[in-house]
């Protein structure tokens, strides 16, 4: 990788608690532009912790440390700017909010953004062509677009979903919590090839996964195992598959 | 015949005047206070035909015997009947000259709901007769309806022009001894509106366009009379997204909607009175009876109401399914924030066989404020065959708020159905941190919340109301969390 790329995120030694018990316990990652990322590690370790963390969920409160994106210190910035400074969290269970359509949903969330970069609310043939050809690419149907965000969807549809808002919203590091969990082969293929199709020198992901399946599609540049609130291994993509074959324990015992 | 007995009440009271009533019949205001004499110059003013002179003052001797409801859920301080005045004429000089006179704030609102510039200063009570040439518009509107054959006027006009329609419909649906408040109407009414659709026509336009533009100041005890005759159609929408300066506390206007055979009438109503301010003080009471009769068989009512405003709303739309075959339909959203209370709901009574109602009531409360749905479905013996569902959905932002849902059901056969369904919800956190995270502040996040709630109503609304009564719903939960 080449090592005068910036950090699109820098996190030094933070240290996160919830409802009183402490999940993170001095984490450190950085991420360069254009780099995906893979965060792995057993049920409990604090990788949506981390996730929500960096999003700003107020459920999470940050004991010590600092999270830092694109120059910004996190910690003081609003969920809403954090996001219109291309900061984007696949839900690992997107939420749902009845009888607002998909596409209304979607719109605000673009305008939002143009809005804090000093830009006009896009024209909706504008908006319209590209949702279409987004959703086009990711193999949902129109109907899709008009129906309440999330509401009534299959589990492979939001986490779709996810990823259409994600190609909508153009983000600098997208974070996909467990977008894989629930997803059949086919439509993890999809959700891969969406991925994909963002990566370039500009934007960064963090793909956060039990499996190494989505990673073989994905070839993430480093692989992290979390453990006990902090990360105990980096690797490259070959991690993945030896933890695959042999599970975690020879990594969490070791310790 | 007419005239000779408006001469005999103006001589009447020109004798009252000696008996120390110290009103100049020529004034524009009365003082304030109700007594048989006050109805007997309002009927004069307005050279009204004995028939409704009487029935004034039978509606008043009505009243007198009546004390103030007290069922509802709401707190209401005591109202002085004794210093309202009944009669005043809007005076055309004491608003602002100019948009340059008004409340910066007001307009800030007027531009957040998207409100047509033209119509603003009109809105803003800005007293310039056709600072803007809404004369040659409202001339256009009166053209094209009349040559279908629809009247469409004020209260008072009707009583002038159509004295036979008046007497032949007026309080067959709402008597004046319907209610407190109906009484109270029916005594002192000032004006209103009369709508009548002949025979087979489908009135050629929306009547809320024009309602946007000429009607935008409404009396304190209004009325409102809509006939479609046999198989004829009507959509009336009235009332204004935009908070309407009013000094008058009491409202009681009542309404009364009666379909023949085959017709369809189509009501719609947004109300966004000044709600008092956020300790509660000095708000609207809106307390309206509304009724419509599905007096002909196929006949259709549909009631779609955006609530909005007012300290307290109390009122009831409903639907007497009397004709075979009828329909009625009542679409709600009440919101309520700060202290607001609202008490409002419908009643569908079925007594025509194979009727059918359907009701979808959506309930927002937020901040200390009480919502309460309070609903009746009646299915007489004879209304066999009908069907009603019924959709009640209480949404509640934080935790100072309060939903109630009283529905009543009635049913006096064995072949009629009947659905209920009610859901109360919150707006969750996750649902806000999920908006946020795409980059949507907490207020915006929650007027898409409450649009979303809110859809199947909304989509009642003709189009271009539909987007600002969106945009209503969010400028009135401002600052509803936290």
């Amino acid at each position: 990788m080449n090592n005068k790329k910036e950090n699109v995120l820098e996190i030094n030694d933070l240290s996160v608690s919830t409802s009183g018990s402490k999940i993170l316990k001095g984490l450190n990652l950085s991420i360069r532009k254009g780099e995906t990322h893979a965060i792995m590690g057993p049920n409990g370790s604090g990788k949506s912790t981390l996730a929500k963390t960096i999003a700003g969920h107020t459920d999470y409160e940050i004991n010590n440390g600092t999270i830092k994106f694109l120059g910004n210190d996190l910690v003081s910035i609003p969920i809403e700017e954090r996001s219109n400074l291309g900061l984007f969290l696949g839900f690992q269970y997107p939420i749902e909010i009845p009888g607002l359509s998909n596409t209304a949903f979607l719109k605000a969330a673009i305008n939002a953004q143009r809005k804090y970069n000093d830009l006009k609310d896009i024209p909706a043939n504008e908006f319209l062509l590209e949702l279409k050809s987004k959703a086009d690419q990711l193999g949902l149907d129109q109907s899709f677009l008009s129906r309440g965000v999330n509401e009534g969807f299959s589990g492979g549809e939001k986490k779709r979903n996810e990823i259409l808002q994600m190609l909508m919203l153009n983000p600098k590091l997208s974070i996909l919590d467990e977008t894989d969990s629930g997803l059949d082969i086919d439509s993890m293929k999809i959700v891969a090839d969406g991925v994909n199709s963002t990566r370039n020198e500009e934007t960064s992901t963090i793909v956060i996964t039990h499996y190494e399946r989505l990673l073989n599609y994905l070839e993430p540049d480093y692989v992290h195992v979390i453990n006990d609130g902090r990360i105990i291994k980096t690797g490259d993509s070959t991690l993945a598959n030896e933890l695959e074959e042999k599970g975690y324990e020879w990594l969490t015992k070791k310790k | 015949m007419e005239k000779q007995k408006n001469k005999e009440i103006n001589e009447f009271l020109q004798k009252g005047y000696e008996y120390g009533f110290e009103t100049d019949i020529e004034s524009e205001t009365l003082p304030p206070g109700i007594n048989e004499d006050v109805i007997k110059i309002i009927s004069a003013k307005k050279e009204e035909p004995e028939f409704l002179l009487n029935w004034r003052l039978k509606a008043f001797a009505h009243w007198k015997t009546l004390k103030s409801p007290e069922w509802s859920q709401l707190n209401i301080d005591p109202i002085d009947y004794q210093s309202i005045s009944y009669f005043s004429k809007p005076k055309q000089d004491d608003g602002p000259k100019s948009l340059d006179e008004v409340d910066p704030k007001l307009l800030e609102t007027y531009e957040k709901l998207g409100i047509p510039l033209h119509e603003r200063a009109k809105l803003a009570g800005v007293a310039v007769d056709a600072v803007f040439d809404s004369v040659s518009v409202v001339t256009t509107f009166k053209d094209k309806l009349a040559e279908a054959g629809v009247i469409f006027c004020s209260f008072s006009e009707a009583v002038q022009d159509h004295p036979e329609l008046i007497k032949k419909y007026l309080g067959k649906v709402v008597p004046y001894r319907d209610n407190y408040f109906a009484a109270l109407n029916a005594a002192v009414f000032s004006d209103g509106t009369f709508v009548y659709i002949p025979k087979g026509v489908r009135c050629p336009m929306e009547l809320s366009t024009y309602f946007r533009i000429n009607e935008a100041k409404t009396g304190q005890f209004e009325r409102t009379l809509i006939v479609a005759d046999e198989d004829s159609y009507v959509s009336y929408l009235v009332g204004c997204t935009a908070p309407m300066r009013d000094e008058n506390q009491l409202h009681a206007a009542v309404v009364e909607l009666i379909a023949l055979n085959d017709a369809e009438i189509k009501y719609s109503t947004v109300q966004n009175w000044y709600p008092g301010d956020e300790k509660g003080k000095g708000g609207i009471y809106n307390f309206v009876t509304k009724r419509g009769d599905c007096r002909g068989e196929n006949s259709k009512i549909s009631w779609t109401q955006i609530e909005t405003g007012s300290a307290i709303t109390w009122k009831y739309p409903s639907c007497i399914l009397r004709g075979d075959n009828s329909s009625g339909e009542f679409h709600s959203i009440a919101l309520t924030n700060n202290l607001q209370q609202a008490d409002t709901g419908t009643k569908m009574i079925h007594l025509g066989k194979n009727t059918k109602s359907k009701i979808i009531s959506k309930g927002i409360s937020a901040k200390s404020s009480q919502n309460t749905y309070r609903g009746l479905v009646s299915m007489s013996k004879g209304a066999s065959q009908s069907r009603n569902y019924t959709q009640c959905d209480s949404l509640l932002i934080g935790n100072k708020s309060g939903a109630h849902t009283f529905p009543s059901i009635n049913v006096n056969n064995t072949s009629s159905t009947l659905e209920h369904e009610a859901t109360t919800s919150k707006i969750s956190d996750d649902q806000l941190f999920y908006c946020q995270q795409r980059g949507i502040d907490e207020e915006d996040a929650i007027g898409l919340i409450v649009s979303g709630f809110c859809k199947e109503v909304l989509n009642e609304l003709p189009m271009e109301f539909a987007v600002e009564a969106r945009a209503l719903l969010q400028v009135n939960l401002e600052g509803a969390i936290g």
